[in-house]
């Protein structure tokens, strides 16, 4: 079993690492990079804690190889914040307790704010059904719903 | 096990050929590692061929779209020249898991896992769609339906591997549609599905169909008793059940947790005059 160099770009910063060859993304973020928001819950694509942007689009990182993210570019939740200064979606999900455990919190964050990128005010069926890879066993859905209407609410009129 | 990425489709399939049974094509992996970690599958190599030319293409070609082995659902789905030209075939892989797993699966992962209720399927081979397969022989094309040959069974040969998807041209006034089943709105495996694809003449009439059916045999179905109960009618009522009839007859399924055999038969049929008569709703706006 040869270790594999991966070259890759985190959240704007150019990384390197050396991953197995049948090492998840999840892993080579979590435990070569030290990047550990992204969470493990079904590690078969279903629950979606696991959830990176990988080349603009969201993935499960438990579904991908940590090789494949040679010259990838990966956003991760470690980059939503700009210093001390949270994301409006990160604000927002403490603000209105669209949260408990918060194993699933990265996930959901990371996909809802590449939907708001790409459609700045998405309706309630829109949201639901863009985050239905998202699966939380804590505070059904509600608020998760309501907290990225009032994210996306408050980035169009920021 | 080797991670490796050949840089060529002709060293990828020599790998496939040498290391038969051994090695296993990596796309978009959303099957493949599922399978991995779970133990079902313990390949010696995995030979990854996203990067490799035109994989992640959509080419224009003789009026239709190539469609390139590694291209995620969601591409597809945007893609406005597809989804004009083949709605029902994009509609179907839209419904492969999860906006996550849209950003990574495959119609061609889809097709050559060889599940029975794989979703692009049924549409694919509604459209008569071929894919090209590249081997230690060189490459040879292959319709869809022929790729399929029971649940987790393909017919290609070793070291052989599918490049890419062919959704052919078609006449103006000609569309498709997918449905399919499941019990709850997102995130699930079809109960029962079906995919229609039909053409408009002049007068309205259809003049040609594909009718198929998903997830209620050991493969895509091919039902040309229903294409032929629509051919020659505006689909009025009196056809439209005489094409679900023959859906009725052709559907084999078996009895599982997610559906009987009388429940499964029974939707079989109405997806495919629901199928049917989106298809022609289509047809007739164009």
């Amino acid at each position: 079993m040869k270790n594999i160099h991966v070259s890759t770009t985190v959240n704007g910063d150019e990384l390197e690492f050396v991953c197995a060859p049948g090492e998840t993304l999840l892993d080579s973020l979590r435990d070569r990079l030290g990047l550990k928001g992204a969470k493990e819950g079904c590690g078969t694509g279903d629950c979606g804690a696991c959830t990176v942007e990988m080349n603009g689009e969201i993935v499960c990182s438990c579904l991908v190889l940590g090789a494949e993210a040679e010259g990838a570019d990966l956003r991760t939740v470690e980059g939503m914040a700009t210093g001390d200064k949270l994301h409006a979606l990160q604000r927002i999900f403490i603000d209105e307790a669209a949260l408990q455990c918060g194993i699933c919190t990265p996930g959901i964050l990371v996909a809802a704010q590449t939907l708001l990128e790409r459609n700045p005010d998405p309706s309630e069926s829109e949201i639901r059904y863009w985050l239905a890879g998202n699966l939380c066993r804590c505070t059904g859905y509600d608020k998760i719903v309501r907290a990225v209407q009032s994210a996306a609410a408050e980035m169009r009129g920021a | 096990m080797q991670y490796l990425k050949p840089q060529s489709i002709e060293e990828a399939a020599d790998i496939l050929s040498r290391n038969a049974g051994k090695a296993r094509i990596l796309a978009g992996g959303t099957d493949l590692l599922v399978q991995l970690k779970s133990g079902m599958i313990e390949p010696e190599m995995i030979v990854d061929i996203k990067h490799l030319d035109g994989m992640h293409d959509i080419t224009e070609e003789d009026g239709g779209y190539r469609v390139g082995a590694a291209v995620p659902g969601i591409k597809l789905g945007q893609h406005a020249g597809v989804k004009a030209l083949w709605p029902g075939v994009v509609e179907a892989c839209e419904l492969i898991g999860s906006t996550q797993i849209q950003g990574r699966c495959t119609m061609v992962g889809n097709l050559c896992n060889g599940g029975p209720a794989a979703d692009s399927v049924p549409a694919m081979v509604a459209a008569d769609a071929t894919v090209r397969i590249a081997g230690p022989n060189g490459a040879r094309d292959c319709a869809v339906f022929d790729v399929p040959t029971g649940p987790g069974k393909i017919s290609l040969e070793p070291g052989e591997f599918v490049t890419s998807v062919f959704l052919p041209a078609r006449p103006a006034r000609a569309s498709d549609a997918y449905l399919r089943f499941i019990p709850r709105t997102e995130m699930d495996i079809a109960v029962a599905s079906a995919g229609v694809s039909l053409e408009l003449g002049e007068d309205g009439t259809i003049t040609a169909a594909r009718v198929t059916l998903g997830a209620v045999g050991p493969k895509v179905m091919l039902v040309e008793n229903a294409a032929r109960a629509i051919i020659g009618t505006t689909l009025d009522d009196d056809a439209a059940e005489a094409l679900a009839a023959a859906c009725r007859d052709a559907a084999s399924p078996i009895d599982d947790k997610r559906g009987t055999v009388e429940f499964r038969t029974q939707v079989a049929g109405v997806l495919a005059k629901r199928a049917a008569r989106i298809a022609m709703t289509r047809a007739g706006e164009k």
